[in-house]
């Protein structure tokens, strides 16, 4: 054990004397490690930023949250079946509410219906396109998870009343009223105007794809008034207990098939989706992104140990006499094997070193740049990116070390 | 009187597979070194010299016969066996010195005694005090490029007794240098020598052999003639000029 040590401290030495000799080498070699552990590590933060993205989109959802809507959130193949469903009323939130008080011990708290549509939005000289516009009750706040950036949300009289008041998305705000507040402004959708009575705080987009603050919120009422066509309806219900999901999804299922009238022998004809159900759709998209990514990082990567596998024969070939004079000196075969390793394993250990010293000052730049990518650097992404360097090391200085500890004394020392 | 044996070879062979043909380096050699004996094995090129060198040394291994080093069987022995022996028992001096070039002279000596598992310490001090032997207290920590021949071969030599092995093993350890200083070098032999160390040398120069007390000579694989007397050879007579050449390096 001790002598392991002895033998590893000087393998150590050598393979750090060696790098110094050939400087130049060394460094060309080792980039081909450092642009793979740049690019494996970047790769790795933009992972860890997805997967912080995804579950801050998801939490949007709410996991206590359950929506009634036409379509399941899922790719259908027979998509025919649900086309021709009858859509969703904000109607049926209303003898929903009335079998939830009815029913005792119900799994449900509360349904509330949501009604929205694609519109621009005016104030002044300023347009916002493709907003989303969403009409719903007061209650709807029971179901969300945002908070006001300024204002409130509107009041049960505005929401029973369909008064022309609305609650805007950071981005509307931010768009419309870059230099003044919001709160108590006109603002026009369709023509018509619309009281602000408060402000979002800032969301994020939903998987980076769009936006979650480019939205206004009204009283349904108004919305009907004004916007009744081509509009798709949900009914957001929210679940009393979010470890019961089951439970109070197969009692709104009931509740459902009983407010369209549905015979037992009829099938579902609108669908009951979940934060779960979306995550178990879009996880196995997001990790094939995630595996795909690293593969071809990982590609750049083993060009890399080729590069010092190519190096570590030259290393052997040269080194020849050495080898033998070291043999000859009583030099074992594990000895001489570990002495190429460790210097294959040191070198790749810089390199990675080195590399993870780049994607860390790449990362800190656009994390600065960009504030809104999804970047993560973190100690584990550290320990696994030297891992790997240590790796790649074993890997690809195995084969010359191999050949080295094999080599045949005599014929080592004769080498010219 | 006669001294142990430490080498016992009997009717060793060795054949090489060379191209299409099987070359009998070695043809059936027989051999007895003891404890403190000086020897010089000599042969042009081709005899099987070099071969026989390897063989004691224990790089390889014979083809047939019988190999005993210190009473025990080399010839069945496996890789890392034969290292062990040779770390332990068998101090290797080159003609090209074969020392590493970026390790200066404290860490060429030492190493021996890293394959030996000695700890750093002991290492340090045993290979200083090899070098104060030799005549290089003052070139501890100098590089091979920035000693002389004369001295890398000294460095050589150090290297060689760190382990206090049982034979040293010199191969045309003169081949390299002027011959005022391949005669120093031979001063250094003989001084070790006179202390108890048993020394082989292999040579094709004449006047380097007369240094050695017995002489064998090798022909084609086989073993032309031998002076010494087999029966033990003991400590010969010290001649007149090898006592001038004992203390001239100093």
């Amino acid at each position: 054990m001790k002598r392991f040590a002895y033998e590893l401290n000087e393998s150590w030495k050598i393979g750090v004397a060696q790098m110094r000799s050939n400087k130049t080498r060394s460094i060309l070699t080792a980039l081909g490690v450092i642009i793979g552990i740049v690019a494996v590590t970047l790769m790795g933060t933009a992972i860890a930023g997805i997967q912080v993205g995804f579950d801050k989109s998801m939490a949007i959802f709410g996991d206590d949250v359950l929506y009634v809507s036409q379509w399941p959130w899922k790719p259908v193949d027979d998509w025919w079946n649900f086309r021709d469903r009858k859509k969703i009323k904000t109607e049926y939130a209303e003898p929903i509410n009335r079998i939830i008080a009815a029913t005792p011990n119900s799994n449900l708290v509360i349904a509330v219906p949501t009604s929205s549509l694609l519109r621009s939005v005016k104030y002044g000289q300023s347009e916002v396109s493709n907003v989303l516009i969403r009409g719903t009750v007061s209650d709807y706040l029971i179901t969300s998870t945002f908070e006001f950036k300024e204002g409130r949300f509107f009041n049960d009289v505005e929401s029973r009343g369909g008064a022309n008041v609305c609650v805007i998305g950071y981005d509307v705000a931010d768009a419309l009223f870059p230099s003044e507040s919001p709160i108590e402004k006109s603002v026009l959708i369709n023509g018509q105007p619309f009281r602000v009575v408060g402000v979002i705080s800032r969301q994020g987009t939903f998987l980076g794809l769009f936006s979650l603050d480019s939205i206004v919120v009204m009283p349904l009422p108004a919305f009907q008034k004004y916007f009744s066509a081509k509009s798709d309806s949900d009914i957001l219900v929210k679940v009393k207990d979010k470890n019961r999901v089951a439970e109070a999804r197969d009692e709104l299922t009931g509740v459902m098939r009983r407010v369209r009238g549905l015979p037992p022998e009829k099938k579902d004809d609108f669908s009951i989706n979940e934060q779960q159900a979306l995550k178990s759709t879009l996880d196995p998209i997001k990790n094939s992104i995630a595996i795909a990514g690293l593969f071809v990082t990982g590609l750049s990567l083993f060009v890399g140990a080729i590069g010092i596998m190519n190096i570590t024969f030259v290393s052997v070939k040269e080194r020849t006499r050495e080898i033998g004079t070291r043999k000859a000196l009583g030099a074992r075969r594990r000895t001489i094997l570990l002495q190429f390793l460790i210097e294959s394993t040191s070198l790749c250990l810089v390199g990675g070193l080195i590399g993870l010293g780049i994607a860390y000052v790449m990362c800190t730049g656009i994390g600065k740049a960009f504030p809104s990518f999804p970047i993560r650097f973190s100690l584990g992404l550290v320990l696994v990116s030297m891992a790997v360097s240590i790796l790649t090391g074993l890997f690809s200085g195995f084969a010359p070390a191999w050949s080295a500890s094999r080599l045949d004394p005599v014929a080592a020392l004769r080498y010219e | 009187m006669s001294s142990p044996i430490i080498i016992d070879i009997e009717n060793i062979t060795k054949d090489y597979v060379m191209g299409e043909e099987i070359v009998h380096a070695l043809r059936g050699v027989s051999l007895e070194i003891r404890s403190n004996e000086y020897l010089a094995i000599m042969g042009p090129s081709g005899s099987g010299k070099s071969t026989l060198m390897n063989m004691l040394g224990c790089l390889d291994t014979p083809s047939s016969g019988r190999y005993e080093f210190n009473g025990r069987d080399v010839s069945a022995m496996s890789d890392d066996e034969l290292a062990a022996i040779r770390n332990r028992e068998i101090g290797f001096v080159f003609q090209t010195f074969n020392l590493l070039p970026r390790a200066d002279s404290l860490r060429n000596v030492e190493l021996p005694l890293v394959y030996a598992g000695i700890d750093p310490e002991t290492r340090r001090e045993r290979s200083a005090s090899v070098l104060r032997e030799v005549g290089l207290g003052d070139r501890l920590h100098h590089k091979p490029n920035e000693l002389s021949g004369g001295q890398r071969q000294r460095v050589a030599i150090a290297r060689a007794l760190v382990n206090d092995p049982s034979i040293i093993l010199a191969d045309e350890p003169t081949g390299n240098l002027d011959s005022k200083t391949g005669e120093e070098i031979m001063g250094l032999f003989e001084d070790l020598y006179r202390r108890g160390h048993t020394i082989i040398l292999v040579t094709h120069e004449a006047d380097i052999a007369c240094h050695a007390r017995r002489t064998v000579r090798l022909r084609d694989g086989l073993i032309e003639s031998d002076d010494g007397d087999l029966g033990g050879v003991g400590i010969v007579p010290i001649e007149g000029p090898l006592e001038a050449d004992a203390t001239a390096y100093r």
